[in-house]
């Protein structure tokens, strides 16, 4: 159905079969009271207490070089789990997933600590994504002028939880998008901040894409998704619906979506 | 189901020799790996090592955003075992008079040193149950060696005990023992004993990601392992009479070594006739030991790391 772009045939990404499942301590038919727990340890089941959510059911597709690849579908269908999985940050169930290089998923938002100053954040943040030392102290200036924290004074020596959501949302895209990479994942990270910011990062993505060998986007604006995207995964509930050229999976989509 | 999708978005028609392959042909035909796959023990360990600056610098953010909301700041540091020695000492110095067989210009350095000996490797063990399971955004959001995280956190245990080094540096001034050369004992002895938290820290990390209530037990058990370990009496004066062995095995326990060479090192009144003998060897022994068997036993797991 999809076809890759401008004749380059070299896979990237090879997901074989692929399932997810999370496994949720204390949530077992919705009784957590002491008893019942006891009972569950009691009687020895096979991981006794635990409830099982299968989030992604054996998904398979391949995705080649230069393709920016759409995953749209409802809320809860398995998109950022399948990102997590193609990123390796998330153990397979069975199936396996093959790359080609270190995809990275575009978010820092876990390793940067509001209680330290947005300069600290900056260091912090670029050290976590695997920037040496020096590669972060050569693109510091270039993270701060681009977030525009310090438009409005001198911001960024204060604490993180002194910064209003936008402003943080801000800086954490703009650490975020400072690093190259060969496999791009990014997680409805375009709507932040106000409209000028916005416009700055739409086009930073773009530049990314160019950078990288592939990109994937989960988006629920499809407007974005149609800008962006030469071919579109569409998942729900888990399992692959459908995977094609953008117009033909989006025309489906909202089909169903009743748009 | 792997084919027939394979068929679905290969090119059309136009390379078909690929059609035929499997997922697992194709990865191998265009040279893919594995995503997420463990790498070896030598590899990870060279992960790591580039990783060191990202430890570092998170240890270091951790220990800074602890009180980063107090109005005296960083001045906490130093307080919060000050405060901790005097409840000690009130406790178990005034009301119990717990210096059994000691002088008292010795019983309070030994209290000290001891309680910040063993918060030590308490306080690394207690972070590094929750180094996986209480930072699954992290884990989930980036890649890293996951070893980064409960070395990380026993890291910022020892710049904790550096400030609290200060505080006891000026209660063994206080009572009357001096600097001197066997000063320079607390360099080995801090290293050997950061080695062997880590060590347990990346064991009870890898069970505490499988098993989180392990957070719930563990203060039972190294409350139970301080009162054995003679943080509040020493361990030769209070089972005098008991057997040899019994004494020995007592005294043991890489807790007591650490502590009792800290003494040694720091204190005038607490001789060589208070350690056990080949004391060093012991410490030694339990820092290579757990360091390197808990290092490995997190990295056989370092795949899993993430589910939950």
């Amino acid at each position: 159905m999809a076809e890759p772009t401008q004749g380059t045939v070299y896979p990237t990404v090879i997901a074989d079969d692929l399932h997810i499942v999370y496994r949720v301590n204390g949530a077992k038919s919705g009784k957590g009271s002491a008893t019942s727990a006891l009972s569950r340890i009691v009687k020895r089941g096979e991981e006794r207490g635990v409830r099982k959510v299968h989030a992604v059911r054996g998904v398979s597709f391949v995705a080649y070089k230069g393709e920016a690849i759409g995953l749209i579908g409802s809320n809860g269908s398995g998109k950022s789990t399948l990102l997590r999985a193609i990123a390796g940050l998330l153990p397979a169930e069975s199936g396996k997933v093959y790359t080609h290089g270190q995809p990275s998923l575009l978010g820092v938002n876990a390793a940067l600590m509001n209680d330290l100053t947005g300069e600290r954040n900056v260091i912090l943040g670029g050290l976590a994504m695997g920037m040496t030392r020096e590669e972060v102290k050569a693109r510091y200036q270039e993270i701060v002028d681009f977030s525009g924290i310090n438009e409005k004074g001198d911001f960024i020596t204060l604490p993180m939880r002194t910064y209003s959501s936008g402003m943080a949302a801000r800086l954490r895209f703009s650490i975020a998008a400072a690093k190259d990479h060969d496999v791009l994942m990014i997680d409805e990270a375009l709507a932040t901040g106000d409209r000028k910011f916005q416009k700055r990062s739409e086009e930073r993505i773009r530049e990314l894409r160019k950078e990288a060998g592939t990109v994937f986007l989960v988006s629920h604006n499809n407007k974005s998704i149609r800008d962006t995207c030469n071919r579109v995964l569409w998942l729900e509930r888990g399992e692959l619906r459908m995977d094609g050229p953008t117009e033909e999976v989006l025309k489906e989509y909202e089909k169903f979506t009743g748009k | 189901m792997s084919e027939t999708t394979q068929d679905a978005v290969a090119p059309r028609a136009t390379v078909s020799p690929d059609q035929q392959l499997t997922a697992a042909q194709l990865a191998a035909k265009y040279g893919l790996a594995v995503s997420g796959a463990r790498p070896s023990l030598a590899e990870y360990a060279r992960q790591l090592w580039g990783r060191r600056h990202f430890i570092l610098a998170f240890s270091q953010a951790k220990l800074t955003a602890q009180y980063s909301q107090a109005k005296l700041g960083q001045l906490w540091q130093v307080v919060t075992p000050l405060l901790n020695a005097g409840v000690y000492y009130f406790i178990f110095g005034v009301i119990l008079h717990a210096n059994r067989g000691l002088p008292q210009n010795v019983y309070f350095p030994f209290l000290v040193t001891g309680v910040f000996v063993f918060t030590f490797t308490q306080s690394s063990i207690m972070s590094g149950v929750r180094a996986i399971s209480g930072n699954l955004g992290l884990v989930r959001a980036l890649h890293f060696p996951r070893a980064s995280l409960p070395i990380s956190f026993a890291l910022q245990q020892l710049q904790q005990l550096l400030f609290s080094m200060i505080v006891l540096f000026v209660v063994t001034i206080a009572f009357g023992s001096y600097p001197g050369l066997s000063w320079f004992l607390i360099l080995p002895v801090l290293a050997l004993q950061f080695l062997f938290n880590t060590g347990l820290a990346l064991i009870v990390a890898r069970m505490g990601a499988k098993t989180p209530d392990l957070a719930q037990l563990l203060p039972f058990i190294l409350r139970t392992w301080m009162y054995l370990s003679g943080v509040m009496f020493s361990i030769s004066h209070l089972l005098a009479g008991r057997s040899e062995l019994f004494i020995r095995a007592m005294q043991a326990n890489p807790a007591a070594v650490y502590m009792d060479l800290m003494r040694f090192a720091l204190i005038d009144g607490y001789g060589a006739s208070n350690l056990p003998p080949h004391v060093w060897a012991l410490a030694l022994f339990w820092a290579v030991t757990v360091s390197i068997g808990g290092f490995v036993y997190f990295w056989k797991a370092e795949e899993r790391y993430g589910r939950g």
